[in-house]
């Protein structure tokens, strides 16, 4: 299990857990509203910034969103298929 | 008699709302603003098979009823029938993205739980299926209880459909709101919605190829940077190039307009309001409605695109490093247009500091009312010779202005931010929609709303601000026999004599301390004015009348003098329409003060360290 900033680019996992605590009560709801929830699938497609430092654009389900390190770094993955139940 | 019907459409940022709004009311819109905040309020009429009315109000895109922005807090007043100046709508129209179901349908959901009569737009069924995604609107329908639409805005399919599922709904009954559960709770409207996008999706495959492909070029680090630099330097390359022949077609309509008017009229008081006033200093301000349109053509076709929003992650790293976020880069993209627009789009920004601090530096943004300025200057000064393949010097020298009020505003950033608008700053957190083509039609919708709103100001602010100059340049008239000249006797002369003491250190000359003053209204003003001040000084000279204001420039300015000219305009907050949008925008005086006093200090310091640096320099 990695966090979503030091997860492999372009390999789909699924959320284990995020640290909604370490997050603002507004990034934390935006985050929800994107669809980040324990159990989603997600994919880290593109890092921004010349030195890596910049944001992380990944896949949510079927959304695009991008957030930054600080973010990403609240998000645990987990490598394999998505996990929400039926 | 009954009020006719009131429709909202609502939905999540980028269902395709915009489009859907577009393609049923065509270019019957309204624009204005909900009384006591700023956010736009756009409403439109369409009409039933049987030709009765419905307005329809498309509202500010959200993802929820719980608001974290000024916009979004309007989308939930409007629907809860709490916002002042509208009404409860009888129904409403959701618009869900088709291939981003499961997310967009828990918004839906908390909707459809209001109880008001709801259609929903199964929006962009097209892109789905580009995406390897069939879904089935018939079990959707049956899963959430309301009408299903399958809809392609853009090629106008499915509102036929849509129009008479909604005269369904609307049967003139009063509505009123089942209480809402905002804690029913978001987990279990996101497992619903998860559970019924399923059910709807009849095959699915994993495939966003085009939109994926493309983001591997524009948002890596280094061929995403060079593909955005590009594209702004087209930009503005093109604003210059494009422009020429409709220019040139509207300098013809000016002269011929001008040539009637000293024709037919006798010479004295009358002709010389008509022409010096009306024609020479509203038609020089005219002559760049071609090169405002490009520059608004290229940010409504970026922003339709979707690539906006990969503009603002590419820049997300250098804006944080001045304590901003990339979500403030396209309301700064915007000023480049017009920073009223711009300052207005920094409600989308929920860091009350963030957006702040935007507020006071989206003026540094080069604006198009700057480009009259620039471009007389540039098209007088700076010779319009090569300097490289494709490079003109002309643009160039435009490109570099742009650069320093880009530079300016991220050091003013960086100030404001270990000052005034101290404190943590907000992360960046963005939906990236998929791309897709502009359609024709909304963008030419975009330009005419802009062209309109170019030629208004034209007509009202600038017509008034050059008729009163040339009453002020005009009067009192130097008694017979005296050697002043008539606009160094006129009221404005003396105006601007004093003025002058305080700007000819920094290489001013009376006329433009006279042209300065009207361009607090507008700075495009500056050109007109300084159109009038040549007009009326050449008096009968034929030949002097004919020459351009570039050619007059030429004659009676220094370059030093014109390149700090250009310096003052990068910074100096000459725009009465942006100091009234950001009281409104901020709720006083206390911050538009603070603006107009920072720019100007900078504009002089600007102006002056290019004055002198110039005539050091031998130029």
């Amino acid at each position: 299990m990695l966090r979503l900033h030091l997860y492999p680019l372009r390999q789909p996992g699924y959320i284990d857990r995020v640290d909604w605590s370490s997050l603002s009560p507004l990034e934390g709801q935006r985050l929800r509203e994107f669809g980040i929830c324990e159990g989603a699938s997600i994919e880290a497609l593109h890092r921004g910034g010349l030195l890596g430092r910049g944001p992380l654009a990944c896949r949510v389900g079927r959304m695009t969103i991008a957030m930054r390190r600080s973010h990403a770094a609240a998000i645990h993955v987990r490598s394999g298929p998505d996990q929400v139940p039926q | 008699m009954t009020a006719i019907p009131l429709v909202a459409l609502v939905g999540n940022p980028n269902a395709g709302k915009s489009a859907l709004f577009n393609a049923l009311t065509g270019a019957r819109q309204k624009l204005g603003n909900y009384p006591g905040v700023t956010v736009e309020r756009k409403s439109g009429r369409l009409s039933f098979a049987d030709g009765r009315p419905v307005e329809l109000v498309d509202l500010p895109g959200t993802y929820s009823l719980d608001p974290t922005s000024p916009d979004e807090q309007v989308t939930r007043d409007v629907i809860l029938g709490r916002q002042a100046g509208e009404r409860l709508p009888d129904a409403l129209v959701i618009v869900v993205d088709a291939s981003n179901l499961d997310n967009h349908l828990r918004f839906a959901l908390e909707l459809i739980a209001l109880g008001l009569p709801t259609v929903v737009a199964l929006n962009m069924v097209d892109l789905a299926t580009r995406d390897g995604l069939e879904l089935d609107a018939e079990s959707l329908s049956r899963e959430l209880g309301v009408p299903v639409i399958a809809t392609v805005a853009v090629r106008k399919r499915g509102l036929d459909l849509l129009r008479q599922a909604l005269d369904g709904l609307l049967d003139g009954n009063v509505r009123r709101l089942r209480p809402s559960q905002p804690d029913v709770a978001f987990d279990m409207r996101r497992a619903e919605a998860t559970r019924i996008a399923r059910a709807a999706i009849v095959t699915e495959t994993p495939s966003r190829r085009l939109t994926a492909a493309v983001d591997r070029v524009v948002l890596h680090p280094v061929a995403g940077l060079a593909v955005l630099l590009a594209l702004l330097f087209v930009m503005f390359q093109a604003v210059y190039a494009w422009s020429e022949a409709p220019i040139a077609l509207i300098e013809g309509w000016a002269a011929a307009a001008s040539d009637a008017a000293s024709a037919g009229l006798p010479d004295g008081i009358v002709r010389s309001f008509v022409v010096d006033g009306v024609i020479n200093g509203v038609g020089s301000v005219v002559v760049f409605l071609p090169q405002i349109l490009i520059l608004f053509l290229f940010i409504l076709m970026l922003e339709a695109t979707g690539y906006m929003t990969r503009a603002a992650f590419m820049m997300d790293g250098l804006m944080a490093r001045v304590g901003l976020s990339g979500r403030a880069f396209i309301p700064l993209l915007s000023s480049f247009a017009c920073a009223v627009p711009g300052i207005m789009a920094t409600r989308t920004i929920s860091d009350p500091k963030d957006r702040l601090t935007t507020i006071l530096i989206a003026p540094l943004m080069t604006c198009s009312a700057r480009l009259p300025v620039y471009a007389v200057i540039i098209g007088a000064f700076i010779p319009a010779r090569s300097v490289g393949p494709g490079i003109g010097l002309q643009g160039l020298v435009l490109f570099l202005l742009y650069v320093l009020g880009i530079v300016g505003a991220l050091a003013a950033a960086l100030l404001l931010r270990l000052t005034v608008t101290k404190g943590q700053s907000s992360g960046f957190l963005m939906e990236m929609p998929k791309y897709q083509w502009p359609r024709l039609r909304d963008v030419l919708i975009g330009l005419w709303q802009r062209a309109v709103i170019f030629l208004k100001r034209a007509g009202t602010i600038i017509f008034a601000s050059t008729v009163i100059l040339w009453l002020c340049l005009s009067f009192p008239k130097p008694p017979a026999g005296s050697t002043m000249s008539p606009v160094d006797y006129s009221i404005a002369g003396r105006i601007a004599g004093g003025l002058n003491v305080v700007m000819e250190p920094i290489g001013f000359n009376r006329d433009i301390s006279l042209a300065l003053i009207p361009a607090m209204a507008a700075r495009e003003v500056a050109v007109s004015a300084l159109a009038t001040v040549y007009s009326i000084e050449a008096g009968d000279d034929e030949a002097a009348l004919e020459r351009s204001l570039g050619d007059r420039l030429q004659g009676r300015w220094s370059l030093p003098t014109a390149l700090a000219f250009l310096a003052w305009f990068v910074f100096a907050p000459q725009c009465i329409s942006t100091i009234a949008v950001t009281r409104r925008e901020t709720n006083g005086w206390r911050w538009p003060l603070f603006m107009v006093i920072y720019l100007f200090a900078l504009a002089y310091a600007a102006a002056g360290i290019t004055f002198w640096t110039a005539t050091a320099a031998g130029l």
